[in-house]
Protein backbone atom coordinates (compact mmCIF):
# COMPACT_ATOMS: atom_id res chain seq x y z
CA UNK A 1 0.00 0.00 0.00
CA UNK A 2 2.91 2.37 0.52
CA UNK A 3 3.52 2.97 -3.18
CA UNK A 4 -0.12 3.76 -3.95
CA UNK A 5 -1.02 5.67 -0.78
CA UNK A 6 0.85 8.93 -1.48
CA UNK A 7 -1.13 9.59 -4.64
CA UNK A 8 -4.43 8.89 -2.86
CA UNK A 9 -3.52 11.20 -0.02
CA UNK A 10 -2.31 13.75 -2.55
CA UNK A 11 -5.74 13.82 -4.18
CA UNK A 12 -7.47 14.08 -0.85
CA UNK A 13 -5.23 16.90 0.30
CA UNK A 14 -6.55 18.95 -2.57
CA UNK A 15 -10.09 18.47 -1.35
CA UNK A 16 -13.14 16.56 -2.48
CA UNK A 17 -16.51 17.41 -4.01
CA UNK A 18 -18.07 16.85 -0.60
CA UNK A 19 -16.81 15.67 2.77
CA UNK A 20 -16.57 11.91 3.09
CA UNK A 21 -17.93 12.24 6.57
CA UNK A 22 -18.30 15.10 8.95
CA UNK A 23 -18.89 15.86 12.60
CA UNK A 24 -22.11 17.59 13.47
CA UNK A 25 -22.42 18.94 16.98
CA UNK A 26 -26.16 19.20 17.50
CA UNK A 27 -26.10 21.07 20.78
CA UNK A 28 -23.72 22.63 23.27
CA UNK A 29 -25.99 21.44 26.05
CA UNK A 30 -24.66 18.58 28.14
CA UNK A 31 -25.46 16.91 31.42
CA UNK A 32 -21.73 16.45 32.08
CA UNK A 33 -18.73 18.77 32.39
CA UNK A 34 -15.79 16.67 31.26
CA UNK A 35 -12.56 18.47 32.07
CA UNK A 36 -11.16 18.08 28.55
CA UNK A 37 -14.28 18.81 26.50
CA UNK A 38 -13.17 19.82 23.03
CA UNK A 39 -16.29 21.92 22.49
CA UNK A 40 -16.41 23.52 25.96
CA UNK A 41 -19.97 22.26 26.23
CA UNK A 42 -22.47 22.48 29.06
CA UNK A 43 -25.00 25.20 28.35
CA UNK A 44 -27.27 25.27 25.34
CA UNK A 45 -26.72 28.14 22.93
CA UNK A 46 -30.01 30.00 22.31
CA UNK A 47 -29.15 30.33 18.61
CA UNK A 48 -29.14 26.57 18.01
CA UNK A 49 -30.39 25.38 14.65
CA UNK A 50 -34.09 24.59 14.77
CA UNK A 51 -35.51 21.19 13.85
CA UNK A 52 -36.44 22.51 10.42
CA UNK A 53 -33.02 24.03 9.88
CA UNK A 54 -31.40 20.71 10.85
CA UNK A 55 -33.56 18.91 8.32
CA UNK A 56 -32.49 21.36 5.62
CA UNK A 57 -28.88 20.61 6.46
CA UNK A 58 -29.59 16.89 6.16
CA UNK A 59 -31.21 17.55 2.77
CA UNK A 60 -28.00 19.26 1.68
CA UNK A 61 -25.87 16.43 2.93
CA UNK A 62 -28.03 14.02 0.98
CA UNK A 63 -27.68 16.06 -2.22
CA UNK A 64 -23.94 16.28 -1.75
CA UNK A 65 -23.79 12.57 -1.02
CA UNK A 66 -22.07 12.92 2.31
CA UNK A 67 -21.99 9.24 3.21
CA UNK A 68 -21.81 9.48 6.93
CA UNK A 69 -22.24 11.93 9.80
CA UNK A 70 -20.84 11.72 13.30
CA UNK A 71 -23.37 13.44 15.52
CA UNK A 72 -22.13 14.77 18.82
CA UNK A 73 -22.24 17.85 20.97
CA UNK A 74 -22.46 18.44 23.99
CA UNK A 75 -24.74 15.51 24.58
CA UNK A 76 -26.84 15.21 21.41
CA UNK A 77 -29.58 13.07 22.97
CA UNK A 78 -30.69 15.91 25.23
CA UNK A 79 -32.30 17.57 22.24
CA UNK A 80 -35.99 16.65 22.20
CA UNK A 81 -35.89 16.27 18.41
CA UNK A 82 -32.82 14.03 18.41
CA UNK A 83 -34.67 10.82 17.47
CA UNK A 84 -36.69 12.60 14.82
CA UNK A 85 -33.50 13.94 13.24
CA UNK A 86 -31.84 10.54 13.44
CA UNK A 87 -34.72 8.96 11.54
CA UNK A 88 -34.75 11.80 9.03
CA UNK A 89 -31.06 11.39 8.29
CA UNK A 90 -31.20 7.65 7.75
CA UNK A 91 -34.31 8.03 5.60
CA UNK A 92 -32.35 10.46 3.45
CA UNK A 93 -29.30 8.32 2.74
CA UNK A 94 -27.04 9.79 5.35
CA UNK A 95 -25.47 7.18 7.63
CA UNK A 96 -25.25 8.23 11.27
CA UNK A 97 -23.01 7.42 14.15
CA UNK A 98 -23.78 9.41 17.27
CA UNK A 99 -21.48 9.94 20.19
CA UNK A 100 -23.05 9.90 23.65
CA UNK A 101 -22.21 9.62 27.33
CA UNK A 102 -25.04 7.10 27.55
CA UNK A 103 -27.41 9.10 29.72
CA UNK A 104 -30.45 8.38 27.56
CA UNK A 105 -29.66 4.87 26.35
CA UNK A 106 -32.49 3.07 28.12
CA UNK A 107 -33.37 -0.54 27.28
CA UNK A 108 -36.20 0.75 25.08
CA UNK A 109 -33.94 3.16 23.21
CA UNK A 110 -31.31 0.46 22.87
CA UNK A 111 -33.86 -1.88 21.33
CA UNK A 112 -34.96 0.80 18.91
CA UNK A 113 -31.35 1.49 17.92
CA UNK A 114 -30.57 -2.19 17.46
CA UNK A 115 -33.49 -2.40 15.06
CA UNK A 116 -32.49 0.54 12.86
CA UNK A 117 -30.20 0.20 9.90
CA UNK A 118 -27.48 2.75 9.24
CA UNK A 119 -27.22 3.97 12.83
CA UNK A 120 -24.12 3.37 14.88
CA UNK A 121 -23.59 4.37 18.49
CA UNK A 122 -20.42 5.45 20.24
CA UNK A 123 -20.23 5.54 24.02
CA UNK A 124 -17.58 7.82 25.52
CA UNK A 125 -15.39 6.36 28.24
CA UNK A 126 -12.06 7.70 29.48
CA UNK A 127 -11.15 5.18 32.14
CA UNK A 128 -11.42 1.42 32.43
CA UNK A 129 -12.24 1.97 36.08
CA UNK A 130 -14.62 4.44 37.69
CA UNK A 131 -11.69 6.01 39.53
CA UNK A 132 -9.84 6.97 36.36
CA UNK A 133 -12.93 7.73 34.29
CA UNK A 134 -14.85 9.84 36.76
CA UNK A 135 -11.80 11.99 37.51
CA UNK A 136 -12.17 13.32 33.97
CA UNK A 137 -15.87 12.93 33.23
CA UNK A 138 -17.49 13.44 36.62
CA UNK A 139 -18.96 11.28 39.39
CA UNK A 140 -21.34 8.60 38.16
CA UNK A 141 -20.34 8.92 34.50
CA UNK A 142 -18.62 5.55 34.45
CA UNK A 143 -21.73 3.86 35.80
CA UNK A 144 -23.89 5.66 33.25
CA UNK A 145 -21.67 4.57 30.39
CA UNK A 146 -21.51 0.95 31.42
CA UNK A 147 -25.23 0.81 31.98
CA UNK A 148 -25.76 2.09 28.43
CA UNK A 149 -23.34 -0.52 27.11
CA UNK A 150 -25.21 -3.25 28.95
CA UNK A 151 -28.51 -2.09 27.47
CA UNK A 152 -27.06 -2.06 23.95
CA UNK A 153 -25.57 -5.51 24.39
CA UNK A 154 -28.81 -6.86 25.84
CA UNK A 155 -30.71 -5.43 22.88
CA UNK A 156 -28.43 -7.29 20.49
CA UNK A 157 -26.63 -4.22 19.16
CA UNK A 158 -23.35 -5.79 18.16
CA UNK A 159 -20.35 -3.70 17.28
CA UNK A 160 -21.24 -0.38 18.87
CA UNK A 161 -18.20 1.74 19.60
CA UNK A 162 -16.54 2.60 22.87
CA UNK A 163 -14.51 5.75 22.37
CA UNK A 164 -11.62 6.60 24.65
CA UNK A 165 -9.54 9.76 24.72
CA UNK A 166 -6.01 8.72 25.61
CA UNK A 167 -4.59 10.50 28.63
CA UNK A 168 -1.65 10.14 30.96
CA UNK A 169 -3.88 8.24 33.36
CA UNK A 170 -5.40 5.64 31.06
CA UNK A 171 -2.54 4.61 28.78
CA UNK A 172 -1.86 1.68 31.10
CA UNK A 173 -5.49 0.59 30.76
CA UNK A 174 -5.44 -0.24 27.05
CA UNK A 175 -5.84 -3.96 27.61
CA UNK A 176 -8.57 -3.31 30.16
CA UNK A 177 -10.45 -1.14 27.65
CA UNK A 178 -10.24 -3.90 25.15
CA UNK A 179 -11.64 -6.32 27.71
CA UNK A 180 -14.60 -4.02 28.31
CA UNK A 181 -15.25 -3.85 24.58
CA UNK A 182 -15.08 -7.63 24.33
CA UNK A 183 -17.42 -8.02 27.27
CA UNK A 184 -20.18 -6.03 25.55
CA UNK A 185 -19.53 -7.14 21.99
CA UNK A 186 -18.36 -3.63 21.15
CA UNK A 187 -15.46 -2.24 19.17
CA UNK A 188 -12.81 -0.19 20.89
CA UNK A 189 -11.89 3.19 19.53
CA UNK A 190 -9.09 5.30 20.98
CA UNK A 191 -8.37 8.90 19.99
CA UNK A 192 -5.91 11.62 20.68
CA UNK A 193 -6.41 14.29 23.32
CA UNK A 194 -6.05 17.73 21.78
CA UNK A 195 -5.59 21.01 23.66
CA UNK A 196 -8.96 22.17 22.32
CA UNK A 197 -11.86 23.68 24.21
CA UNK A 198 -11.46 22.92 27.90
CA UNK A 199 -8.67 20.57 26.86
CA UNK A 200 -6.39 23.60 26.81
CA UNK A 201 -6.74 23.93 30.60
CA UNK A 202 -5.77 20.35 31.35
CA UNK A 203 -3.41 19.65 28.50
CA UNK A 204 -0.23 19.89 30.52
CA UNK A 205 -1.41 17.41 33.14
CA UNK A 206 -3.35 15.06 30.91
CA UNK A 207 -1.55 14.59 27.63
CA UNK A 208 0.49 11.39 27.42
CA UNK A 209 4.19 11.70 28.15
CA UNK A 210 6.71 11.05 25.41
CA UNK A 211 7.34 7.57 26.80
CA UNK A 212 3.62 6.89 26.91
CA UNK A 213 3.25 7.93 23.28
CA UNK A 214 5.76 5.27 22.40
CA UNK A 215 3.91 2.77 24.58
CA UNK A 216 0.66 3.65 22.84
CA UNK A 217 2.19 3.37 19.39
CA UNK A 218 3.75 0.01 20.19
CA UNK A 219 0.44 -1.26 21.53
CA UNK A 220 -1.40 -0.18 18.40
CA UNK A 221 1.16 -1.83 16.16
CA UNK A 222 1.18 -5.06 18.15
CA UNK A 223 -2.39 -5.37 19.31
CA UNK A 224 -4.47 -2.78 17.55
CA UNK A 225 -5.78 -4.59 14.49
CA UNK A 226 -9.43 -4.27 15.38
CA UNK A 227 -9.06 -1.01 17.28
CA UNK A 228 -10.25 2.15 15.57
CA UNK A 229 -8.31 5.35 15.96
CA UNK A 230 -10.10 7.81 13.72
CA UNK A 231 -6.65 8.30 12.21
CA UNK A 232 -5.97 10.64 15.11
CA UNK A 233 -2.51 9.28 15.81
CA UNK A 234 -1.03 10.06 12.43
CA UNK A 235 1.52 12.26 14.21
CA UNK A 236 3.01 9.04 15.58
CA UNK A 237 3.96 7.96 12.08
CA UNK A 238 7.26 9.63 12.84
CA UNK A 239 8.12 6.58 14.97
CA UNK A 240 8.33 4.42 11.89
CA UNK A 241 5.44 2.85 10.11
CA UNK A 242 2.23 4.75 9.79
CA UNK A 243 -0.81 3.25 11.45
CA UNK A 244 -3.77 2.17 9.30
CA UNK A 245 -5.67 5.16 7.98
CA UNK A 246 -5.06 8.03 5.63
CA UNK A 247 -2.29 9.39 7.87
CA UNK A 248 -3.15 12.96 7.06
CA UNK A 249 -5.05 15.91 8.47
CA UNK A 250 -8.56 15.76 7.09
CA UNK A 251 -9.63 19.24 8.16
CA UNK A 252 -11.38 21.09 5.38
CA UNK A 253 -10.34 18.42 2.93
CA UNK A 254 -12.28 15.26 3.67
CA UNK A 255 -14.00 16.25 6.91
CA UNK A 256 -15.26 19.30 8.75
CA UNK A 257 -17.51 20.33 11.64
CA UNK A 258 -20.98 21.83 11.69
CA UNK A 259 -21.58 23.30 15.13
CA UNK A 260 -24.89 23.78 16.98
CA UNK A 261 -25.42 27.30 15.65
CA UNK A 262 -24.57 26.32 12.09
CA UNK A 263 -20.98 27.51 12.06
CA UNK A 264 -18.74 25.42 9.86
CA UNK A 265 -15.23 24.81 11.14
CA UNK A 266 -12.38 22.89 9.56
CA UNK A 267 -12.45 20.32 12.34
CA UNK A 268 -14.16 19.74 15.72
CA UNK A 269 -10.81 20.25 17.45
CA UNK A 270 -10.45 23.68 15.91
CA UNK A 271 -13.45 25.61 17.19
CA UNK A 272 -11.95 29.06 16.80
CA UNK A 273 -12.52 32.01 14.47
CA UNK A 274 -9.23 31.21 12.74
CA UNK A 275 -10.77 27.98 11.48
CA UNK A 276 -14.29 29.24 10.86
CA UNK A 277 -15.21 28.77 7.22
CA UNK A 278 -18.77 30.09 7.23
CA UNK A 279 -22.29 29.35 8.42
CA UNK A 280 -24.97 27.06 7.01
CA UNK A 281 -27.60 29.78 7.42
CA UNK A 282 -25.83 31.99 4.86
CA UNK A 283 -26.93 31.97 1.21
CA UNK A 284 -25.66 28.85 -0.50
CA UNK A 285 -25.82 26.91 2.72
CA UNK A 286 -23.31 24.26 3.68
CA UNK A 287 -22.51 23.36 0.09
CA UNK A 288 -21.17 26.80 -0.70
CA UNK A 289 -19.06 26.87 2.45
CA UNK A 290 -17.56 23.47 1.65
CA UNK A 291 -16.86 24.25 -1.98
CA UNK A 292 -15.75 27.84 -1.96
CA UNK A 293 -14.95 29.23 1.47
CA UNK A 294 -11.65 31.04 1.68
CA UNK A 295 -10.47 28.96 4.60
CA UNK A 296 -11.11 25.59 2.98
CA UNK A 297 -9.67 26.74 -0.32
CA UNK A 298 -6.47 27.74 1.44
CA UNK A 299 -6.30 24.46 3.38
CA UNK A 300 -6.57 22.59 0.09
CA UNK A 301 -3.69 24.47 -1.46
CA UNK A 302 -0.36 22.71 -1.47
CA UNK A 303 1.44 23.70 1.71
CA UNK A 304 5.15 23.51 2.21
CA UNK A 305 6.44 21.72 5.27
CA UNK A 306 7.85 24.95 6.62
CA UNK A 307 10.21 24.30 9.50
CA UNK A 308 9.45 20.57 9.32
CA UNK A 309 10.31 20.10 5.67
CA UNK A 310 13.90 19.09 6.30
CA UNK A 311 13.00 16.40 8.85
CA UNK A 312 13.15 12.84 7.56
CA UNK A 313 9.91 12.01 9.38
CA UNK A 314 7.92 14.75 7.63
CA UNK A 315 6.63 12.57 4.82
CA UNK A 316 5.12 10.26 7.42
CA UNK A 317 3.81 12.68 10.02
CA UNK A 318 2.94 15.64 7.77
CA UNK A 319 3.84 18.00 10.60
CA UNK A 320 1.10 16.64 12.84
CA UNK A 321 -2.14 18.20 14.02
CA UNK A 322 -3.09 21.74 13.10
CA UNK A 323 -5.37 22.15 16.13
CA UNK A 324 -2.75 20.83 18.56
CA UNK A 325 -0.26 23.36 17.25
CA UNK A 326 -2.70 26.23 17.23
CA UNK A 327 -3.99 25.81 20.76
CA UNK A 328 -0.52 25.41 22.24
CA UNK A 329 0.53 28.61 20.54
CA UNK A 330 2.88 26.95 18.06
CA UNK A 331 3.16 28.05 14.42
CA UNK A 332 1.22 25.91 11.97
CA UNK A 333 4.24 25.43 9.74
CA UNK A 334 6.33 23.93 12.53
CA UNK A 335 6.31 20.81 14.69
CA UNK A 336 3.37 19.32 16.52
CA UNK A 337 3.59 19.86 20.32
CA UNK A 338 3.88 16.09 20.67
CA UNK A 339 6.35 15.62 17.84
CA UNK A 340 7.87 12.20 18.41
CA UNK A 341 11.32 13.60 17.77
CA UNK A 342 10.94 16.11 20.59
CA UNK A 343 10.97 19.14 18.30
CA UNK A 344 7.59 20.22 19.60
CA UNK A 345 8.77 20.29 23.21
CA UNK A 346 11.73 22.39 22.16
CA UNK A 347 9.47 24.78 20.29
CA UNK A 348 7.15 25.11 23.30
CA UNK A 349 10.05 25.81 25.62
CA UNK A 350 11.23 28.55 23.30
CA UNK A 351 7.80 30.08 22.71
CA UNK A 352 6.38 33.07 24.52
CA UNK A 353 3.64 30.98 26.16
CA UNK A 354 0.77 33.01 24.69
CA UNK A 355 -1.99 30.75 23.49
CA UNK A 356 -5.24 31.52 21.66
CA UNK A 357 -8.45 31.16 23.64
CA UNK A 358 -11.38 29.23 22.19
CA UNK A 359 -13.82 31.59 20.49
CA UNK A 360 -16.73 30.52 22.66
CA UNK A 361 -17.31 28.86 25.97
CA UNK A 362 -20.56 27.07 26.73
CA UNK A 363 -19.27 25.54 29.94
CA UNK A 364 -21.63 25.27 32.86
CA UNK A 365 -21.16 28.15 35.26
CA UNK A 366 -21.05 27.67 38.99
CA UNK A 367 -20.25 24.01 38.45
CA UNK A 368 -16.55 23.50 38.04
CA UNK A 369 -15.35 20.62 35.95
CA UNK A 370 -14.07 17.84 38.20
CA UNK A 371 -10.39 18.53 38.82
CA UNK A 372 -7.87 15.89 37.94
CA UNK A 373 -6.24 14.54 41.08
CA UNK A 374 -4.63 11.33 39.92
CA UNK A 375 -1.01 11.18 38.94
CA UNK A 376 2.24 13.03 39.59
CA UNK A 377 2.71 16.75 39.21
CA UNK A 378 4.05 17.90 35.84
CA UNK A 379 7.82 17.61 35.61
CA UNK A 380 9.87 20.60 36.67
CA UNK A 381 10.51 22.88 33.73
CA UNK A 382 7.18 22.10 32.05
CA UNK A 383 5.58 25.00 30.29
CA UNK A 384 3.05 26.81 32.53
CA UNK A 385 -0.59 26.05 31.75
CA UNK A 386 -2.35 28.57 29.54
CA UNK A 387 -3.01 31.36 31.98
CA UNK A 388 -4.89 33.78 29.80
CA UNK A 389 -8.08 31.76 29.68
CA UNK A 390 -10.47 32.13 32.60
CA UNK A 391 -11.36 28.91 34.40
CA UNK A 392 -14.74 27.46 33.53
CA UNK A 393 -17.25 28.44 36.16
CA UNK A 394 -15.90 31.94 36.72
CA UNK A 395 -18.37 34.77 36.10
CA UNK A 396 -16.41 35.94 33.11
CA UNK A 397 -19.14 36.89 30.66
CA UNK A 398 -17.95 34.15 28.33
CA UNK A 399 -20.36 32.24 26.13
CA UNK A 400 -22.12 34.49 23.73
CA UNK A 401 -20.23 37.56 24.87
CA UNK A 402 -18.62 39.15 21.87
CA UNK A 403 -21.46 38.20 19.51
CA UNK A 404 -22.98 41.63 19.17
CA UNK A 405 -26.42 42.20 20.62
CA UNK A 406 -27.38 38.61 21.46
CA UNK A 407 -28.69 38.18 24.96
CA UNK A 408 -27.52 35.06 26.70
CA UNK A 409 -30.56 33.26 28.00
CA UNK A 410 -28.81 29.92 28.47
CA UNK A 411 -29.80 28.36 31.72
CA UNK A 412 -27.51 26.48 34.08
CA UNK A 413 -30.28 24.29 35.41
CA UNK A 414 -31.64 22.63 32.32
CA UNK A 415 -30.08 22.38 28.91
CA UNK A 416 -33.53 22.64 27.35
CA UNK A 417 -34.92 25.57 29.32
CA UNK A 418 -36.39 28.12 26.94
CA UNK A 419 -35.66 26.02 23.87
CA UNK A 420 -38.17 26.93 21.17
CA UNK A 421 -37.28 25.28 17.86
CA UNK A 422 -40.44 26.80 16.34
CA UNK A 423 -39.09 30.33 16.71
CA UNK A 424 -36.97 31.88 13.95
CA UNK A 425 -33.26 32.00 14.70
CA UNK A 426 -31.88 35.00 16.56
CA UNK A 427 -29.90 37.07 14.03
CA UNK A 428 -26.19 37.52 14.71
CA UNK B 1 4.81 -15.80 -5.49
CA UNK B 2 5.74 -13.97 -8.67
CA UNK B 3 4.13 -10.76 -9.80
CA UNK B 4 3.02 -12.26 -13.09
CA UNK B 5 1.52 -15.29 -11.35
CA UNK B 6 -0.42 -13.07 -8.99
CA UNK B 7 -1.72 -10.96 -11.85
CA UNK B 8 -2.65 -13.98 -13.93
CA UNK B 9 -4.66 -15.34 -11.03
CA UNK B 10 -6.62 -12.17 -10.52
CA UNK B 11 -7.31 -11.66 -14.21
CA UNK B 12 -8.87 -15.08 -14.56
CA UNK B 13 -10.75 -14.65 -11.27
CA UNK B 14 -13.06 -11.99 -12.69
CA UNK B 15 -15.55 -12.93 -15.40
CA UNK B 16 -15.44 -10.03 -17.85
CA UNK B 17 -18.03 -11.67 -20.03
CA UNK B 18 -20.71 -11.95 -17.40
CA UNK B 19 -23.32 -9.31 -16.63
CA UNK B 20 -22.61 -7.23 -13.54
CA UNK B 21 -24.30 -4.49 -11.59
CA UNK B 22 -23.66 -2.11 -8.74
CA UNK B 23 -24.86 -3.41 -5.40
CA UNK B 24 -28.12 -1.57 -4.57
CA UNK B 25 -26.70 -0.34 -1.26
CA UNK B 26 -23.74 1.35 -2.92
CA UNK B 27 -23.59 5.10 -3.38
CA UNK B 28 -21.36 6.38 -6.18
CA UNK B 29 -19.96 9.86 -5.92
CA UNK B 30 -17.99 11.26 -8.85
CA UNK B 31 -14.83 13.14 -7.95
CA UNK B 32 -12.32 15.17 -9.89
CA UNK B 33 -9.97 12.23 -10.15
CA UNK B 34 -12.40 9.33 -10.34
CA UNK B 35 -15.01 8.46 -7.78
CA UNK B 36 -15.82 7.35 -4.28
CA UNK B 37 -18.00 4.33 -3.65
CA UNK B 38 -19.62 3.74 -0.27
CA UNK B 39 -21.51 0.58 0.65
CA UNK B 40 -24.11 1.42 3.28
CA UNK B 41 -24.40 -2.19 4.38
CA UNK B 42 -20.76 -3.13 4.78
CA UNK B 43 -19.57 0.45 5.49
CA UNK B 44 -16.73 -0.07 3.05
CA UNK B 45 -15.36 2.89 1.19
CA UNK B 46 -13.57 2.44 -2.13
CA UNK B 47 -11.74 4.97 -4.19
CA UNK B 48 -11.81 4.61 -7.99
CA UNK B 49 -8.73 6.27 -9.37
CA UNK B 50 -9.81 7.04 -12.92
CA UNK B 51 -12.90 8.54 -14.54
CA UNK B 52 -12.84 5.66 -17.02
CA UNK B 53 -13.33 3.20 -14.18
CA UNK B 54 -16.22 5.32 -12.94
CA UNK B 55 -17.77 5.13 -16.41
CA UNK B 56 -17.34 1.37 -16.50
CA UNK B 57 -18.82 0.83 -13.05
CA UNK B 58 -21.75 3.18 -13.68
CA UNK B 59 -22.63 1.47 -16.95
CA UNK B 60 -22.33 -2.14 -15.84
CA UNK B 61 -26.04 -2.75 -15.41
CA UNK B 62 -26.87 -1.36 -18.84
CA UNK B 63 -24.20 -3.29 -20.71
CA UNK B 64 -24.41 -6.99 -21.60
CA UNK B 65 -21.04 -7.69 -19.99
CA UNK B 66 -18.23 -6.04 -18.09
CA UNK B 67 -16.08 -6.37 -21.19
CA UNK B 68 -18.68 -4.46 -23.20
CA UNK B 69 -18.78 -1.78 -20.51
CA UNK B 70 -15.01 -1.40 -20.74
CA UNK B 71 -15.10 -1.16 -24.50
CA UNK B 72 -17.93 1.36 -24.40
CA UNK B 73 -15.83 3.42 -21.99
CA UNK B 74 -13.15 3.63 -24.65
CA UNK B 75 -10.63 1.28 -23.06
CA UNK B 76 -8.09 -0.55 -25.18
CA UNK B 77 -7.40 -4.31 -24.98
CA UNK B 78 -4.18 -3.56 -23.18
CA UNK B 79 -6.12 -1.76 -20.44
CA UNK B 80 -8.33 -4.74 -19.71
CA UNK B 81 -6.03 -6.63 -17.34
CA UNK B 82 -5.74 -3.68 -14.97
CA UNK B 83 -9.46 -2.91 -15.16
CA UNK B 84 -10.30 -6.55 -14.69
CA UNK B 85 -8.25 -6.58 -11.51
CA UNK B 86 -10.03 -3.44 -10.35
CA UNK B 87 -13.43 -5.00 -10.97
CA UNK B 88 -12.34 -8.14 -9.16
CA UNK B 89 -11.45 -6.04 -6.12
CA UNK B 90 -14.85 -4.35 -6.22
CA UNK B 91 -16.58 -7.72 -6.55
CA UNK B 92 -14.61 -9.10 -3.60
CA UNK B 93 -15.80 -6.13 -1.55
CA UNK B 94 -19.40 -6.68 -2.71
CA UNK B 95 -19.50 -3.26 -4.33
CA UNK B 96 -20.54 -4.91 -7.58
CA UNK B 97 -22.33 -8.21 -7.93
CA UNK B 98 -23.26 -10.57 -10.73
CA UNK B 99 -26.46 -9.83 -12.57
CA UNK B 100 -29.00 -12.60 -12.44
CA UNK B 101 -30.40 -12.25 -15.96
CA UNK C 1 19.84 -35.60 5.96
CA UNK C 2 19.13 -36.19 2.22
CA UNK C 3 18.15 -33.21 0.07
CA UNK C 4 15.06 -35.00 -1.13
CA UNK C 5 13.29 -38.24 -0.39
CA UNK C 6 13.77 -39.31 -4.01
CA UNK C 7 17.43 -40.09 -3.36
CA UNK C 8 16.44 -43.05 -1.20
CA UNK C 9 14.03 -44.79 -3.56
CA UNK C 10 14.41 -46.78 -6.80
CA UNK C 11 13.57 -44.90 -10.01
CA UNK C 12 9.80 -45.58 -10.64
CA UNK C 13 8.75 -44.68 -7.08
CA UNK C 14 11.13 -41.74 -7.15
CA UNK C 15 9.39 -40.37 -10.26
CA UNK C 16 6.00 -40.74 -8.64
CA UNK C 17 7.20 -39.07 -5.50
CA UNK C 18 8.82 -36.26 -7.44
CA UNK C 19 5.58 -35.75 -9.36
CA UNK C 20 3.62 -35.77 -6.11
CA UNK C 21 6.00 -33.24 -4.55
CA UNK C 22 5.65 -31.03 -7.59
CA UNK C 23 1.87 -31.14 -7.38
CA UNK C 24 1.97 -30.36 -3.66
CA UNK C 25 4.22 -27.40 -4.31
CA UNK C 26 1.89 -26.06 -7.00
CA UNK C 27 -1.14 -26.49 -4.72
CA UNK C 28 0.71 -24.72 -1.96
CA UNK C 29 1.54 -21.88 -4.30
CA UNK C 30 -2.07 -21.61 -5.44
CA UNK C 31 -3.25 -21.65 -1.84
CA UNK C 32 -0.73 -18.97 -0.95
CA UNK C 33 -1.95 -16.84 -3.81
CA UNK C 34 -5.58 -17.20 -2.73
CA UNK C 35 -4.74 -16.44 0.87
CA UNK C 36 -2.61 -13.37 0.23
CA UNK C 37 -4.03 -11.77 -2.90
CA UNK C 38 -4.23 -8.99 -3.66
CA UNK C 39 -0.82 -8.07 -2.31
CA UNK C 40 -1.10 -4.35 -2.70
CA UNK C 41 2.59 -3.66 -2.95
CA UNK C 42 2.94 -6.26 -5.69
CA UNK C 43 0.20 -4.64 -7.79
CA UNK C 44 0.69 -1.06 -6.62
CA UNK C 45 1.91 0.28 -9.92
CA UNK C 46 -1.47 -0.15 -11.59
CA UNK C 47 -3.91 -0.27 -8.68
CA UNK C 48 -7.07 1.40 -9.86
CA UNK C 49 -9.15 0.74 -6.77
CA UNK C 50 -8.13 1.50 -3.23
CA UNK C 51 -10.06 0.80 -0.09
CA UNK C 52 -10.04 3.20 2.80
CA UNK C 53 -11.73 3.03 6.14
CA UNK C 54 -14.72 5.26 6.77
CA UNK C 55 -13.49 5.26 10.38
CA UNK C 56 -9.96 6.21 9.39
CA UNK C 57 -10.19 9.95 8.84
CA UNK C 58 -8.77 12.49 11.22
CA UNK C 59 -11.12 15.25 12.24
CA UNK C 60 -14.25 13.41 13.25
CA UNK C 61 -15.44 12.21 16.63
Amino acid sequence: MTAAAPSLVQEFRHGLAAPICLTWELTYACNLSCVHCLSSSGRRDPRELSTQECKRVIDELERMQVFYVNIGGGEPTVRADFWELLDYATAHHVGVKFSTNGVKITPEIAARLAASDYVDVQISLDGATAEVNDAVRGPGSYATALRAMQHLADAGFAGFKISVVMTRHNVDQLDAFRAIADRFGAQLRITRLRPSGRGADVWDELHPTAAQQRQLYDWLVARGESVLTGDSFFHLAGFGEGLPGLNMCGAGRVVCLIDPVGDVYACPFAIHDAFLAGNVRAPGGFARVWRSSELFTSLRTEQSGGACASCSAYDACQGGCMAAKFFTGLPLDGPDPECVRGFGEQALAASAGEVPRPSGDHSHRGRRPVPVRIGPRPAAGARPAAGARPAAGAPDGAGTAGRAGVPDRACDQSPLAGFRPDLPPVPR
Amino acid sequence: MSTSAARAWQETAFDLDAGWQLHPQVSVRPERFGALLYHFGTRRLSFLKTRALLTVVSSLSSQPSARAACQAAGLAESDLPAYSRALATLAAGRMICPRKD
Amino acid sequence: MPESATELLDPPAAEELAAAEELAAAEELAAAEVATLPAADVLADDLLVEEISIDGMCGVY
